[in-house]
């Protein structure tokens, strides 16, 4: 079997993140890291490959600036098998859209994936909507969001909170899965883990090596323009109150009483 | 004007909230078309209903051919129809579903995409709220037809009747789009409550209920608001993941939202910030969401809601 995971580089989630003044995000002044949703995606592709036997080849698929290459290495260490690294500067500023290309034409020239692994979304645009694109770019299904995932030879069911109801969906190998938070929790790198990684494959592959051209990507390519960011105000800062012997609870039905809450 | 088509938001033929809350928006953008995929034996009465907020024509897309299976038939669906219309836009509701339709649109019709907006201008600009609702974008589709996945609560439902005109769509659908399909579905069991994303108040607690949600529920009632819990409390097994608030649950944005025993953290926050007005209560004072609070009670969640729904249920008499 042959799986692809894509993992993403993202500005740290718990530190201060920005826009550039192209109102792209910044992506030097914060410190990256790998999506921390796609840690979930990386450890369910793993799972299937210990399932699936010894040769089942997980692959660990990024795009981004040099740096990104963190998260590719990540994966590495956690057990995928090799990574690729789309790095190329015309890439800078890419919306959904070109990001599903880039990502659709690196998976054709790895080789035909039985399961094209990715989390729910990313924790920077958190769109959530590059798996489905994707897998209309691969010509592929996609089987979303998935809480558990199972699977019977080509056969792959999960289970999830559907919108309206808590469903089980069913499809058949090739095609695009996107597991949750809920799925499990991802394993840390062993140090054996982290010693092998440095041995397996990692290539950088140009937009030139997957037959993209550079003015089908980045900002002025994007179908999407984002006009203006604004830093939402701080809340200013509210009454605080000690409850005693009753009181918190007085003060509160009062509050949401001035605020005819009630 | 030309057609804003609106997809409807149902479940069998129940049409939901947000499909008001798209029309409206549609008419800031020109003629809504309501455009419902489902039941055959369902679409007049669906049609009544999205005409008295104002959709000028309904297009009905019989379902029998397409039920069960995810995305792609609807994407096919709208491709072929936003291809004979031409419309100004195409709104759909920003839920789960709502949003992938989207996205293989998107690629289809070659046409941006913008997601989880939080209003529509009627010159097509959209904002979001991004960052764990730390920044709010502007944005605008720049290629082809836009598409915008709209979150629940974005407007004001306006009731207005529109001709409501009915008109059959026959789609093509290829196998390709048969694929994925729901094999097992168990709707959720109603609690009485209103729906989490679509709340005008949210009470919600955390690990500081020590799995004792019956205090939050109790203030829940006496408010009608919705019940909403933090990840802590959804890991630790005491609440299902659909009530989870935060970066990878729901999403809410009510007049009210009420924090108990939540610490605050930036998945959290990335759930609830933009609330109108933010109350919490919790027994630790050094608690990161007292600087998130117009109002914060330091206490014990299992005194103070207790008490404060005796005083509320009291008042209301």
């Amino acid at each position: 079997m042959n799986i692809v995971v894509c993992v993403k580089y993202v500005p740290d989630a718990t530190a201060d993140r920005q826009f550039e003044s192209d109102n792209t995000v910044d992506r030097v002044g914060v410190d990256g890291l790998l999506s921390e949703l796609d840690e979930y995606a990386v450890e369910q592709a793993l799972q299937l490959k210990e399932k699936a036997g010894d040769d089942t080849e997980v692959t660990a698929l990024c795009i981004g600036p040099e740096k990104a290459v963190d998260a590719v290495r990540k994966a590495l260490q956690m057990g995928a098998d090799k990574g690729v690294h789309v790095s190329d500067d015309a890439i800078a500023g890419s919306d959904y859209a070109a990001t599903s290309l880039v990502l659709a034409k690196a998976i054709e020239k790895i080789g035909q994936p039985d399961v094209v692994m990715c989390g729910m979304a990313s924790t920077d645009a958190s769109g959530g909507v590059v798996p489905a694109m994707l897998a209309e770019r691969l010509g592929l299904p996609q089987v979303t969001l998935a809480a558990v995932v199972e699977t019977q030879g080509g056969q792959v069911r999960i289970k999830r909170d559907g919108d309206t109801a808590t469903e089980v969906i069913g499809g058949t190998m090739p095609l695009v899965l996107s597991v949750t938070d809920q799925s499990g929790e991802a394993r840390y790198p062993s140090f054996k883990g982290i010693m092998a990684a440095k041995k397996k494959p990692l290539e950088t592959w140009s937009l030139g090596d997957i037959g993209v051209d550079a003015g089908q990507v980045g900002l002025d390519a994007a179908w999407t323009t984002v006009e203006d960011t604004t830093a939402r105000p701080p809340r200013t800062a509210g009454e605080i109150v000690k409850d005693e012997d009753g009181s918190g609870a007085t003060a509160l039905v009062e509050f949401l009483a001035s605020k005819k809450f009630i | 004007m030309s057609e804003v088509l609106v997809l409807v938001d149902h479940v069998d033929g129940a049409v939901r909230k947000p499909t008001y809350e798209l029309l409206a928006i549609a008419k800031r953008l020109g003629e809504p078309s309501a455009v419902f995929i489902g039941g055959a034996d369902k679409a007049a009465e669906v049609a009544e209903k999205v005409k008295a907020y104002g959709a000028e024509k309904v297009y009905v897309v019989d379902d029998a051919q397409i039920k069960g299976y995810l995305v792609a038939p609807k994407a096919e669906v709208l491709q072929q129809l936003a291809e004979k219309v031409s419309p100004a836009a195409i709104l759909i509701p920003s839920s789960a579903e709502g949003k992938e339709i989207g996205a293989r649109l998107s690629i289809k019709l070659e046409s941006g995409l913008i997601t989880d907006a939080v209003d529509v201008t009627s010159d097509g600009v959209a904002t979001q709220s991004v960052f764990a609702g730390n920044f709010t974008l502007q944005g605008k589709v720049t290629k082809g037809t836009p598409i915008i996945t709209v979150k629940p609560n974005s407007a004001a439902p306006e009731e207005g009747a529109g001709a409501g005109t009915v008109e059959e769509f026959a789609a093509t659908i290829s196998d390709a789009a048969k694929k994925a399909q729901i094999v097992a579905a168990q709707p959720r069991q109603a609690t009485g409550r209103p729906e989490l994303t679509e709340a005008a108040i949210v009470v919600s607690g955390g690990r500081g209920t020590g799995g004792n949600f019956e205090p939050v529920e109790g203030l829940a009632d006496a408010l009608g608001a919705a019940v909403g819990a933090s990840r802590a409390a959804v890991d630790s097994g005491w609440k299902p993941h659909t009530f989870q608030v935060g970066q990878t649950g729901k999403t809410v944005s009510p007049q009210l939202y009420v924090a108990n025993g939540i610490s605050g953290a930036i998945q959290h926050r990335a759930g609830m910030q933009t609330s109108k007005t933010i109350v919490a209560v919790n027994k630790d004072e050094e608690a990161p969401i007292f600087e998130l609070v117009d109002f914060g009670v330091v206490g014990d969640l299992h005194t103070v809601l207790p008490a404060a729904t005796a005083e509320i249920t009291k008042r209301k008499g």
